[in-house]
């Protein structure tokens, strides 16, 4: 014991000391933050959340003309059978004068079926458009009432206070008739 | 020395403790009869793990027996990825079973073909009809059997096994007036013995899609298997996790009782 | 013991926030320079690891209280789905799962370190007395979250403990209603268990607060019992009992983690995992290890009212301990007889708790009211009539003198 104590007053001792503090000051630092993590992942989407993260639906029922809305991630998708007036109508307008410049051709995969998230840009009302008894507004397509936001048949914003198009989530199809949301192929 | 001396005894005293507890936690639930048989399991120590042909075997069984009187709570056709089924393989086995959904959009309810993200499908509508069709008792849930009886494991695969024709000497000794009620079987295992499962495995009552020889044992063994996947499929994270964990403590531990030391010698 | 000035400080951030509100100089007094007894041994530990232990419970019960369901359909697979579907949530369970017990151990310790060194007697007659309160809060606290699982366990250790008021003569029916809210253990009664479960243990860390308040005021005591005289007889607390304490910490972490991942449920009760069912009653009904020595006094008397109140009366005692203990010396170090009558308490305890968990039959019954019985006669009988009869060892006159003292002889051996 006598002997410990003098060695402790040394240069030697005084190291010794200066990489225990540090060793330990290190580890246990480590240790704290490698300890937290648990905690927050527990915050991040849980196992059963992300199994619903994308979305597989059936579109051979849907006749041309129609439209059905799904739910992913807890938001209305539209999906619509376009007829071929539709189609020639999105296709025929000048994209340089839409507020948000998109083609027909970005917007969808193939042009008969037309996929977004049913979100009003402006303040994220559900529009109308998807029943036949709808207002369509005045480019056939959908008709967002709370603001009068208007898009037309392949879901732009045409005239009212909502900045971009309807956004079109990630999807792809799996064979002719059946899509897989929230995913790429 | 003596304060090391004094931490070994309070480390000795805190497990006397606890072991106390777990012993006759144990020792107030097994009743008469054989011990429970203890195969060498997979999962057991602190290396265990679980072997994933066996669980799949363990699920044919399920899906083969058990299914038709037991579900699996919280689980989903999703979680069998995790014992090797590729994405597809669950996509096929999911749609072999229906489920309930709707109302749809004429308000009538309807089955259709389960997904992967579906919950394994109910045997039963219901607990009315669950009872109905077993003589008056529900069939427990499985998802959770593992964790909920004493002796987990080693219970099921004796519980499977521990059947008997005609009722033991050892019972009728302690009870002379024991006779088996009316449509229940005798069980060595199960408390009271007189269990409402008639015995379920017999040799050859299916065939394994990979060859192996389906034996009564051999049978019992992968099912329970699966069980305590389905119990604990946190089991192989868990124990990986704490090795790690364990590990770093020590180090951490001794290094603090060297700093500790370091800085007692002033002290003293 | 002002012989400490405050500390000038030179960062002038620090320096303004102290001025005003003066934390810096409190943790400097409290928790650097404050001079603690050089001889306090292991036993000393376990008031810190009990702290540390609340903390983990406090932490890891907010997290699980973002995915519980406090609901009597959905609690117990509210549950399931936190520990199969969420990130960690298994970890975060059994975390808060087996603290409770490395909670109630370390207590137990720090309780019965208590009683052998004589920590009750003047001037700390109120520093115990908040402890036995913390106790008090710590098993009303365990007893509500343990409901929260609804398991069958849990629905049955709720109607039997409830149903302890029952007991009560005249309108011990109206006030197991009341505490119910309704006929029967049931969905508002799960609801108002949780919303108390959540309150409580920071009314134990407002309590822990005061109890460290009342310490800091009349300083540790020691395990050779004699007040601190002069400098010589103290150390800093930082370092020397910092990482006394971080080191027992580490020691008491291992012990949980290894629980926590190799053996998560091993205190738990395997039933407790059936969904609770208010038709079919276990078999057994024991409650967690750390009730079962009371448990034990509850089921010797074979009266209802008696055996409940004998149950509280058997941790109420405490409370009188300083009444009851008539001797001067402080530490059962220096009291040859009280020793042997503290280990007989000790080992009593212990019978207690395995009687607990016995069913109530045969020679258990007749066990568990004899050490009932020598429970009571211990705190009083024996411990009164000792501090009469008992000739106490000579103390040492300081603790600086006593540590030299112990220098020399193993210096000489």
């Amino acid at each position: 014991m006598s002997q410990a104590v003098d060695s402790a007053g040394t240069a030697d001792g005084e190291s010794r000391r200066d990489f225990l503090l540090y060793a330990t000051g290190a580890v246990g630092a480590v240790g704290t933050a490698l300890a937290v993590w648990p905690f927050i992942d527990s915050m991040n989407p849980a196992k059963d959340v992300l199994a619903l993260a994308t979305v597989e639906v059936d579109l051979s029922p849907v006749a041309v003309g129609q439209a059905i809305t799904v739910v992913w991630r807890g938001k209305p998708v539209f999906v619509r059978h376009r007829t071929p007036e539709d189609i020639e109508q999105a296709k025929a307008v000048d994209v340089s004068t839409l507020r948000d410049p998109e083609t027909d051709e970005e917007r969808t995969i193939k042009p008969e079926w037309l996929v977004m998230v049913g979100i009003c840009t402006h303040l994220g009302c559900v529009p109308k458009g998807q029943k036949p008894s709808d207002p369509k507004g005045e480019w056939n397509g959908w008709f967002c009432v709370c603001h009068g936001s208007q898009y037309d048949t392949a879901g732009r914003i045409r005239k009212g206070p909502a900045p971009l198009n309807l956004p079109v989530p990630e999807y792809a199809f799996l064979d002719d008739t059946t899509i897989r949301i929230g995913e790429e192929g | 020395m003596s304060t090391l001396t004094r931490l070994a005894t309070a480390a000795m005293m805190a497990a006397g403790l606890s072991l106390g507890a777990g012993a006759t936690g144990a020792l107030a639930s097994s009743g008469d009869g054989p011990h429970l048989k203890q195969p060498n399991w997979s999962f057991n120590g602190l290396f265990g793990g679980y072997d994933e042909a066996q669980l799949r075997r363990g699920w044919e069984v399920y899906s083969g027996v058990c299914k038709s009187c037991h579900p699996l709570d919280y689980m989903h056709y999703r979680n069998l990825e995790q014992i090797g089924y590729t994405a597809d393989e669950v996509k096929e086995i999911a749609a072999s079973f229906d489920v309930p959904d709707g109302p749809d959009e004429w308000g009538e309810m309807y089955t259709r073909p389960a997904t992967p993200m579906d919950p394994i499908a109910h045997p039963y509508e219901n607990d009315a009809i669950a009872k109905l069709a077993n003589g008056g008792v529900v069939p427990p849930n499985l998802s959770v059997m593992a964790r909920a009886r004493d002796g987990g494991a080693d219970y099921i695969y004796s519980l499977l096994l521990g059947y008997a024709d005609e009722v033991p000497e050892y019972v009728l000794e302690a009870d002379p007036n024991f006779s088996l009620p009316p449509g229940k079987s005798f069980n060595h295992y199960f408390p009271g013995h007189a269990i409402s499962m008639p015995q379920q495995l017999f040799e050859g009552i299916l065939e394994y899609s990979d060859g192996s020889t389906p034996s009564a044992e051999q049978m019992a063994l992968d099912v329970t298997s699966f069980l305590q996947w389905a119990a604990e499929p946190e089991l192989e994270d868990r124990k990986a996790l704490g090795r790690y964990t364990l590990l770093f403590l020590i180090v951490l531990t001794g290094l603090l009782y060297a700093y500790k030391r370091e800085i007692w010698k002033d002290a003293h | 013991m002002s012989s400490t000035p405050d500390p000038v400080w030179s960062n002038r951030t620090i320096k303004w926030v102290d001025r005003r509100l003066p934390i810096f100089s409190l943790l400097y007094r409290e928790g650097i320079v404050y001079p603690t007894p050089r001889n306090l041994n292991y036993w000393w530990n376990f008031g810190f690891i009990a702290g540390l232990a609340l903390v983990i419970l406090i932490l890891s019960g907010i997290f699980l209280a973002m995915f519980y369901t406090p609901h009597e359909d959905m609690a117990f697979a509210s549950i399931e789905r936190l520990m199969r579907e969420v990130n960690y949530g298994w970890l975060i369970r059994f975390i808060h799962m087996n603290t409770v017990s490395l909670f109630f151990a370390a207590v137990y310790i720090h309780i019965f370190r208590g009683m052998y060194y004589g920590s009750y007697k003047a001037p700390r007659e109120l520093l115990w007395a908040i402890g036995v309160i913390i106790y008090l809060v710590m098993v009303g606290t365990a007893f509500l979250g343990y409901v929260l699982p609804w398991g069958q366990m849990s629905f049955w250790a709720a109607t039997v403990i409830t149903s302890l008021v029952t007991a009560i003569p005249v309108v011990g029916d109206d006030i197991a209603v009341w505490l119910w809210g309704g006929f029967s253990v049931d969905n508002d009664t799960l609801k108002r268990f949780f919303s108390l479960h959540y309150l409580l243990p920071f009314v134990i860390f407002a309590l822990v607060f005061m109890h460290l308040w009342a310490l800091h005021t009349t300083k540790s005591g020691n395990p050779l019992g004699v007040d601190v005289k002069k400098p010589a007889d103290t150390l800093p607390f930082h370092p020397y009992y910092t990482l006394k304490d971080a080191f027992g910490l580490g020691i008491a972490l291992i012990i949980l983690c290894f629980f926590v991942f190799f053996y998560p449920n091993y205190f738990n009760h395997a039933i407790n995992y059936v969904q609770a069912d208010p038709m079919v009653t276990p078999e057994h009904i024991v409650p967690e290890w750390y009730f079962l020595p009371f448990y034990a006094i509850l089921r010797a008397v074979p009266d209802k009212l008696g055996g409940v109140l004998l149950m509280f009366a058997a941790i109420a005692i405490w409370l009188f301990l300083p009444l009851l203990d008539t001797s001067k010396t402080r530490s059962g170090r220096f009291r040859p007889i009280f020793k042997w009558f503290f280990w007989l308490l000790f080992i009593d305890f212990v019978l207690l708790g395995y009687l607990g968990a016995m069913p109530a039959e045969g020679v258990y019954i007749t066990l568990g009211q004899w050490a009932t019985a020598y429970y009571f006669v211990h705190f009083l009988v024996f411990l009164p009539l000792l501090g009469w009869i008992e000739k106490p060892l000579p103390v040492p006159e300081s603790i600086s003198a006593a540590v030299t003292d112990g220098h020399e002889k193993e210096a000489a051996a």
